[in-house]
């Protein structure tokens, strides 16, 4: 019974390497869905709606790479992944790829063996207290009980930011998001801390969120965006040049709106062309149907649709652009040109 | 004339380890083992050339790095510099920690309902039956959350004890109940405790000697002396005199509120009392099947020729039924134990930092070392249930039936 099991265990490790090796977009476009890792559910980024549907910002990155995959943006598969599942499940072929606001790192990139596609998000840690605390600087919190998700780069940012003000606290390991929320909810700890950005969504969720402070200090350079396993550059680059087609269409004042118009013959302007495949063979190259964009974008628009719908100003989560705002804008996002 | 019964020596043939019945199974068995080395061999070999292919290698050197995280509860030194190898000691001790708490609490709880479920009295063994249907049939995992849950929700938070009429009080000024956890007064050893500890353990000593001279000359003499009120006063009285003799040396240091939390004192957290709490009612109500068993297994003609002699009931039961009973009760009991240490495994879910969430969690995690830290852990709750096994073994041997 132990040596089945030994086996049984073998077996897996040897499957699991192997398929690692095979080519995704082949796989992908036989089985026609893909399999995308997310969240187990952050409100705007990835949760499931009243309807059971996902939706978010990162759910639509999911839902433009099944559009330019397989011309279907309804062709997803979402795998919910916790922090501490979300690299083996990648690692092991589960999901093909991960779009779960995931941080770029050197050990993630370099020696966990897995290939970062871009940032669709510039994020860094923050912390959330109650507000009847009195506390207004992350420098006050010596002696506090604070709630961290396991498993993520927040947990080292954590004991390198109280270590190096000298100040000391007390660590509460949670798995899910929801799991800190209640814990922080009950004053079982006196702070929460993750990404600001996710603190401003679970905020949003809170019954009184007016109750509840972000504290000024950003601690730590989150780089978030989809990744794909190491060793399969191919798919690595429908991902990469599918979030910059994204980014490249509100640089270009290519909306969900105008699309089909621009979409339709050659434009005026040749990078507008080449970006919609009415010039030039950039999709046959990645392997794709020479629309391949034009499906991205129309599946949930393009990267400024997509943030002010899920996650902007207008939203409960009330974000603003910020970094996040086009080079042009004096933000970080900067596509690569197409040609 | 011994030769005409002995079997003719004809020279061996190969097809013999075929036709052969005695050496058929072992030709068969040879074919099996070889089969078995053969496709170890293969996945292993399989496993091994596809790590490389992926470019991943086995390697425990990240265990020589910082670790990086802090851990909440920590028996040994341990900062977030300290390296993964020392992380790795913070959870196995605090793995056997909470597998030795549970072990005795669940050996209390299972052997108090084990004997009440045979009670004369309906009410109360209907409610140890109860309290064994309903415990032992919910996957302990629930029970661990459930509890924790209550905890967190129930209890009041730090914050509520502060102010002029602060919502929660602590008890006697000493103790604080908090959905955090208890906290305690703490022992302060000032010079000369030594003397009182030594004094103590010395009592502890004299009362076993004490037992053991009373049960001699019951024996010799046939005369009983009393052994309950002596015990305890041994327990308490050289102690507390010496403690005063020499001026008082330890004192308590009491938790109170500053900042956040309480400090001082001693912290007992919430998910080390909700796993403590959550293994021991859960494995005590198997416990309580197996003391119940054990004890139905000693006949009743026993206890009743017991008491033809003129022993009392409680004699009755620590001298004929209990020690015939703990031969059937200590096997199964030391599965229990086994188990007890595995299902702490689940300490995960209340961010209890045992050795599977720190080498097994965020250790894995942060390095990405899958292989590595399982197998690791794999030989910890290996080595560490083959222990206790053996020792209980032992326990086991010395109490059964000695045959002469």
């Amino acid at each position: 019974m132990k040596k089945t099991a030994f086996y049984g265990a073998l077996t897996v490790a040897g499957f699991a390497a192997s398929m690692a090796s095979a080519a995704t977009l082949d796989d992908v476009k036989e089985r026609g869905v893909l399999n995308c890792g997310v969240s187990t559910g952050l409100v705007g980024f990835a949760s499931p709606n009243a309807n059971g549907v996902w939706e978010g910002f990162d759910v639509g990155v999911c839902r433009a790479v099944a559009a330019a995959v397989l011309g279907d943006a309804e062709a997803v598969e979402f795998v919910p992944l916790t922090t501490k599942t979300r690299f083996t499940a990648l690692s092991a072929g589960e999901v093909d790829m991960l779009s779960r606001n995931t941080t770029w790192t050197f050990s993630r990139d370099v020696d966990l063996k897995l290939e970062f596609t871009g940032i669709n998000y510039y994020d860094g840690q923050g912390f959330m207290v109650p507000r009847d605390l009195g506390v207004s600087s992350a420098k006050e919190l010596d002696g506090a009980t604070v709630c961290i998700q396991t498993g993520t780069t927040t947990e080292l940012n954590l004991a390198d930011y109280f270590r190096s003000n000298n100040i000391s606290y007390e660590p509460v390991p949670i798995e899910t998001n929801a799991e800190a929320q209640q814990q922080y909810l009950a004053g079982a700890c006196d702070v929460y801390t993750t990404d600001a950005s996710a603190l401003a969504a679970t905020r949003a969720s809170f019954e009184a969120p007016g109750d509840h402070i972000v504290l000024p200090e950003i601690v730590s350079k989150e780089p978030l965006g989809p990744l794909v396993r190491h060793g399969d550059s191919d798919w690595g680059d429908v991902v990469r040049w599918t979030l910059n087609a994204l980014i490249a269409a509100e640089e270009l004042g290519v909306t969900s709106a105008n699309i089909e118009e621009l979409a339709a013959a050659p434009t005026g302007n040749p990078e507008v062309n080449r970006l919609l495949g009415t010039e030039g063979e950039l999709g046959a190259m990645l392997g794709l149907d020479a629309n391949w964009a034009v499906m991205a974008i129309s599946a949930g628009g393009n990267y400024a649709e997509l943030f002010e719908k899920n996650i902007g100003e207008n939203t409960p989560i009330g974000l603003a652009r910020g970094l996040n705002a086009q080079w042009t804008d004096g933000g970080l996002l900067y596509s690569p040109p197409f040609r | 004339m011994s030769s005409i019964t002995d079997p003719p020596q004809g020279s061996f043939r190969l097809s013999m380890l075929i036709n052969d019945t005695r050496y058929r199974s072992l030709t068969f068995q040879a074919i099996a083992a070889l089969i078995l080395a053969l496709s170890i061999w293969y996945l292993g070999n399989n496993l091994i050339q596809n790590l490389r292919q992926a470019g991943l290698n086995i390697s425990y050197n990240f265990l020589g790095n910082p670790a990086g995280y802090d851990i909440n509860q920590t028996l040994v030194e341990y900062t977030s510099r300290s390296t993964h190898a020392q992380a790795a000691l913070v959870g196995i001790l605090n793995t056997l920690l909470i597998a030795f708490l549970a072990c005795v609490m669940a050996t209390i709880f299972g052997v108090a309902a084990g004997v009440l479920r045979l009670s004369n009295n309906w009410l109360v063994s209907k409610l140890m039956g109860v309290y064994v249907e309903i415990f032992r049939n919910i996957p302990v995992l629930i029970w661990i959350i459930i509890i924790f849950t209550i905890m967190t929700a129930v209890m009041p938070a730090p914050r509520a004890f502060r102010g002029d009429e602060p919502e929660a009080t602590m008890l006697l000024n000493a103790f604080a109940f908090t959905n955090r956890g208890i906290y305690v007064p703490a022992p302060i050893w000032g010079p000369g405790s030594l003397v009182v500890v030594l004094t103590f353990l010395a009592s502890i000593v004299g009362i076993f000697a004490y037992r053991r001279y009373a049960t001699k000359t019951l024996y010799a003499t046939g005369r009983l002396l009393p052994t309950f009120w002596p015990s305890i006063g041994l327990f308490f009285v050289p102690t507390i005199l010496m403690h005063f003799i020499m001026g008082q040396p330890i004192s308590l240091d009491h938790p109170v509120l500053g900042g956040f939390n309480f400090s001082g004192g001693l912290q007992l957290g919430a998910p080390l009392i909700a796993l403590w709490f959550a293994l021991s009612i859960y494995t005590g109500a198997f416990i309580a099947e197996n003391v119940r068993a054990g004890i139905q297994a000693v006949s009743k003609g026993q206890s009743e020729a017991a008491g033809a002699l003129g022993l009392r009931s409680g004699r009755i039961m620590s001298l004929v039924v209990l020690p015939q009973a703990l031969r059937v009760i200590i096997p199964p009991l030391i599965s229990q134990y086994l188990n007890i240490t595995k299902n702490s495994s689940l300490a995960i879910a209340v961010g209890y930092a045992d050795v599977t969430a720190t080498l097994g969690g965020i250790t894995l995690n942060q390095t990405g070392r899958a292989i590595e830290c399982v197998l690791l852990l794999m030989l910890f709750y290996l080595t560490i249930s083959l222990t206790i096994s053996g020792v209980m073994n032992v326990y086991n041997n010395s109490v059964k039936l000695k045959e002469r």
